[in-house]
């Protein structure tokens, strides 16, 4: 291991001004939609809206079409989240440009490969996506949204995500140390 | 004042506009703080960088200041916020599998995209897993219907079932943080690594 001097250091913005400026956009989406962020929430309005297009009436009878009609009128990708969300492509690439750190590449440790990293990708993701649907967001949405405006809920699941994560952390530590 | 929506004084369509805004504002925010790496994220569950907590529970005490202050100036009433409703079973059994997604993806859905935006391959297909779960919780939704809606308590707010004011629960919130961002700094020296 080497020492701290060593330690290579790539330009990110400080994490304590990175927190101030997230809060502050966090706020701004309160001060303005009366609401949170969000990113689960965009996809599940894809989905609906694809199965709403290729099995319009496998879609009509879905307890989870209707419970997302419940709180969204109209067209399902005319949401606030999809247009958020496009524009977190959007932001995402222009600051990865700004930095010179678009490339094509799959970040993984050196411990392991290529297609083990892709393949422990799909299955976190799809564990994400489930999770997030359950839990009614995700780390965005429920957790750090729930947390600004002091819901329990929000809390609880920032608490059960984490605490898993923790938990877990040991049993896939060669996958990221 | 605000909600701006809310109370009228936007119209919907501006409303999507903004939310463009703020998306882009929150990508740029994510990936420039690295974000976009997912083991520059997983550094949290192991010590070697503690970006994570420091971004989300700075953003998060920013956020709630905020609007504790703005409400205290009267320029926004925290009744038309909305606050997350708390079904305590699926807050809980959701939040554990998404802690599982999180370790074993090194990513989650926010950050996902924002590492698939700059050309992260394995950001991409964590974001096709992201499709894939979603989906396959709407096809089989009336199998955990009931673990869905389950022990529903309405849209409490921790400081109420504390009993605690907000104001008190907020300083409480501030030092609790104080302590973790010194432990994160403390272990970020202990675990040095280069950074990704």
């Amino acid at each position: 291991m080497s020492t701290s001097t060593e330690i290579k250091k790539t330009k990110y913005l400080n994490p304590y001004i990175g927190g101030v400026l997230l809060g502050l956009v966090l706020l701004s989406a309160n001060f303005i939609a009366g609401r949170g962020l969000g990113a689960s929430g965009a996809i599940k309005s894809t989905i609906v809206a694809t199965m709403n297009t290729i099995a319009p009436s496998a879609s009509e009878k879905s307890g989870f079409v209707k419970e997302f009609r419940e709180s969204h009128e109209g067209n399902p990708m005319k949401t606030w989240l999809v247009f958020e969300m496009l524009g977190v492509l959007v932001g995402g690439f222009v600051s990865g440009a700004v930095a010179g750190r678009l490339k094509f590449k799959v970040e993984h440790s050196p411990k392991i490969t290529s297609k083990r990293r892709l393949i422990l990708a799909l299955t976190g993701g799809l564990l994400f996506g489930f999770g997030s649907q359950l839990g009614r967001g995700c780390t965005s949405g429920s957790a750090l949204s729930g947390m600004a405006v002091l819901s329990l809920g929000g809390f609880i699941t920032m608490a059960a995500i984490f605490g898993t994560a923790y938990v877990l952390a040991y049993f896939f530590r060669k996958n990221w140390i | 004042m605000g909600p701006l929506v809310v109370n009228g004084i936007i119209s919907e369509n501006t409303n999507l506009f903004l939310a463009f805004i703020i998306g882009i504002g929150f990508g740029f925010v994510l990936e420039n703080s690295g974000f976009s790496s997912s083991r520059k994220l997983a550094g949290i569950f192991y010590g070697y960088d503690a970006v994570v907590l420091k971004v989300f529970f700075t953003a998060a005490i920013t956020a709630m200041l905020g609007l504790l202050f703005f409400s205290l100036f009267g320029w926004v009433d925290l009744d038309l916020i909305y606050v997350n409703p708390t079904y305590l079973t699926s807050a809980i059994v959701g939040g554990i599998i998404m802690g599982a997604g999180f370790i074993i993806g090194g990513y989650c859905p926010g950050t996902s995209f924002c590492g698939a935006s700059i050309g992260k391959i394995d950001g991409i297909v964590f974001v096709v897993g992201l499709f894939l779960g979603v989906f396959i919780f709407g096809i089989g939704y009336d199998l955990w219907d009931g673990m869905y809606m389950a022990r529903f308590l309405g849209s409490p707010k921790i400081s109420a079932s504390l009993g605690l004011t907000d104001g008190f629960f907020a300083l409480l919130l501030i030092l609790v943080a104080l302590a973790m961002f010194w432990v994160a700094e403390l272990a970020e020296k202990k675990f040095p690594r280069e950074e990704y």
